[in-house]
């Protein structure tokens, strides 16, 4: 598992700043999405993310609107996950559904500064870095399932497929 | 012990007893989406299935960017509506009818008892009416489309009881405005708001709307008021169909427990750029805007214009601000040019939009500029929300962005009584 760069954000990032609304109801291709990602909040972070780097924020991450793109955006950019003190609701299903890891960790967000190196471990619950190694309850079977068949929409498809033909 | 209403509802639609803590597969009563359904149909047409499989379910209301702005927004109206014919989806409310929020209630889509998911954060609104309502994402409406089913988490609920009148120039927008700014956007995440005590059954149905509605911005999955005789009374001649109310049982258990005394409640706004960044209008009176908002899912119902209108009679518009109003509804719009209210703000010098969500999220019609002040009745003053990065949205009562719109600068409409 290759170690990815830390980008810190504080409390209640929203998903205005994650995905402004002068995108939203447009249909762009995920390469698009992705350079619009947390353009009012750090102009700085599309032009410079890597694959496999690591946002780590404050509490509430992603309140407000339902607009999934707030999520698909960073993965879209690579982000390998995100760890919060805490999520918006909605922000955390749709991450999962998208198949954005969402990792809640107090200690991590306590402990990770701007341009740390990390990695995390989602089946023993780790995220590892020279600053330490913290600890995490890993996510609910169920929801693993669908983070492992890549998303809600694969997990459908796949659960439609196997179950016995009815109406539709 | 006895349940919640959130309990109860979750469980009636599970076909088992449940509690807080437990997650359940429900097939919901409607699945409601919005402009976003043209991403929604490229999602679902990737499940594999063609038909979706409950297409009465289903509820599409045009109204985040009303009329098409651009050509780009022409096609995806163009694509929704050519989804709806083909699949047979018999609610659908084009452009012509309103805010989601506004339209599901009036046209009895809204009852007790019931389960709504909605692929719009504000979804929590119909709360009001005693349903259990949420927001969804995009991939899960699509996904639902095709099964007919969602899993749900039975969160926990907090209870606000509420106590005392209304002074004279507060509503329930300067109250739900107080409660966020005291406990912050995240009190109530991931749980139910049970709005409660001897205030809540004053309110009227639309006040009821603009509290359910602002539960979104506790960071609440559902909000909502036990269904009672002024609810019922609301839904004689709208519900589309026979319904089952439930409330809470008096030994019903609840996470935590505020109380509110409505009594010395003062105008409230939450300043840039946060919903919980909440100050009376006393601190922050006197600072010169540009634009005035009044409108949305959380404000442009018939009161909330009969109260602007009320303070803007016989008075104009400051000669430096923008005042827009969008009726919620088609049927807000009707009502209030019937009753001469939009005559009065027209008068005043205000520009009457057509009914949707308007320049709330940024899209379209009335956005700000570098460095611009707006006064709004809506729900979020997000940085960049409503335009530019460096434009700034005070969240605000009708009364309060009227009394500013007359004033050209944030004030206190106490002073119009």
């Amino acid at each position: 598992m290759s170690a990815g760069k830390i980008w810190t954000y504080g409390d209640n990032v929203n998903t205005d700043v994650l995905y402004p609304g002068r995108y939203t109801y447009q249909i762009l291709p995920p390469e698009e999405m992705a350079k619009h990602a947390l353009e009012d909040l750090d102009p700085e972070f599309a032009a410079n993310v890597r694959p496999g780097d690591i946002i780590v924020a404050g509490k509430n991450f992603g309140c407000g609107s339902s607009r999934e793109q707030a999520a698909a955006c960073l993965k879209y950019a690579g982000v390998r996950a995100v760890v919060a003190r805490s999520f918006a609701r909605i922000y955390f299903r749709n991450a999962i559904n998208l198949g954005l890891p969402v990792v809640q960790s107090e200690e991590a967000c306590a402990s990770l500064r701007k341009g740390d190196e990390a990695e995390i471990d989602f089946a023993r619950g780790e995220i590892r870095s020279p600053r330490g190694t913290f600890r995490f309850l890993p996510l609910p079977e169920s929801v693993i399932g669908i983070l492992q068949a890549g998303g809600l929409l694969e997990y459908t498809k796949k659960k439609l497929a196997s179950a016995v033909p009815s109406k539709s | 012990m006895g349940k919640t209403l959130t309990e109860k509802i979750l469980g009636l639609k599970a076909g088992k007893d449940v509690q807080a803590g437990e997650v359940v597969t429900v097939s919901p009563d409607y699945v409601l989406s919005h402009d976003n359904s043209a991403a929604i149909i490229q999602e679902f047409r990737k499940i594999g299935v063609k038909k979706v499989r409950a297409p009465g379910k289903i509820v599409i209301v045009l109204d985040h960017i009303v009329p098409a702005s651009d050509e780009k927004y022409a096609q995806n109206h163009k694509s929704i509506r050519e989804f709806v014919a083909e699949q047979g989806i018999p609610n659908f409310f084009d452009i012509n009818c309103g805010i989601c929020h506004q339209v599901l209630p009036e046209q009895g889509f809204a009852v007790p008892g019931i389960v709504i998911v909605g692929s719009d954060s504000h979804t929590p609104s119909y709360g009001a009416l005693g349903a259990f309502a949420t927001g969804i994402g995009r991939t899960e409406t699509a996904c639902t489309w095709a099964t007919d089913e969602i899993w749900l988490r039975v969160p926990e609920t907090m209870r606000i009881d509420l106590a005392g009148r209304l002074p004279a120039g507060t509503s329930a927008k300067d109250l739900s405005l107080k409660i966020i700014g005291d406990h912050g956007a995240e009190m109530a995440n991931y749980k139910a708001v049970e709005f409660a005590g001897p205030a809540a059954k004053e309110f009227s149905v639309g006040a009821r709307l603009t509290l359910a509605n602002m539960s979104a911005e506790m960071g609440a999955k559902n909000g909502y008021f036990a269904p009672d005789e002024k609810a019922l009374e609301w839904l004689k001649g709208r519900a589309r169909g026979p319904f089952q109310a439930v409330a809470s049982d008096p030994d019903a258990r609840y996470e935590s427990i505020l109380g509110y005394d409505l009594s010395g409640l003062e105008p409230q706004l939450a300043c840039p750029h946060t919903v919980d960044n909440v100050k009376p209008v006393g601190e922050i009176e006197g600072k010169p805007i540009h634009q005035v908002l009044i409108g949305t899912c959380t404000n442009g119902r018939l009161e909330d214009l009969d109260e602007a209108a009320r303070i803007m009679k016989d008075r104009r518009v400051h000669p430096r601000v923008r005042a827009l109003v969008i009726p919620a509804s088609w049927e807000v719009y009707r009502e209030a040019l019937k009753s001469g209210t939009l005559a009065v703000l027209a008068d005043a010098g205000c520009v009457i939009l057509n009914s949707g969500c308007g320049p709330c999220l940024g899209a379209h019609e009335g956005l700000l500029a570098a460095g611009e002040v707006c006064v709004s009745t809506s729900n979020r003053n997000f940085q960049g929300r409503m335009g530019h990065r460096d434009s700034e949205i005070y969240l605000a009562s009708p009364a309060t962005a009227a009394a500013s719109a007359i004033e050209g600068k944030i004030a206190d409409p106490r002073r119009y009584l």
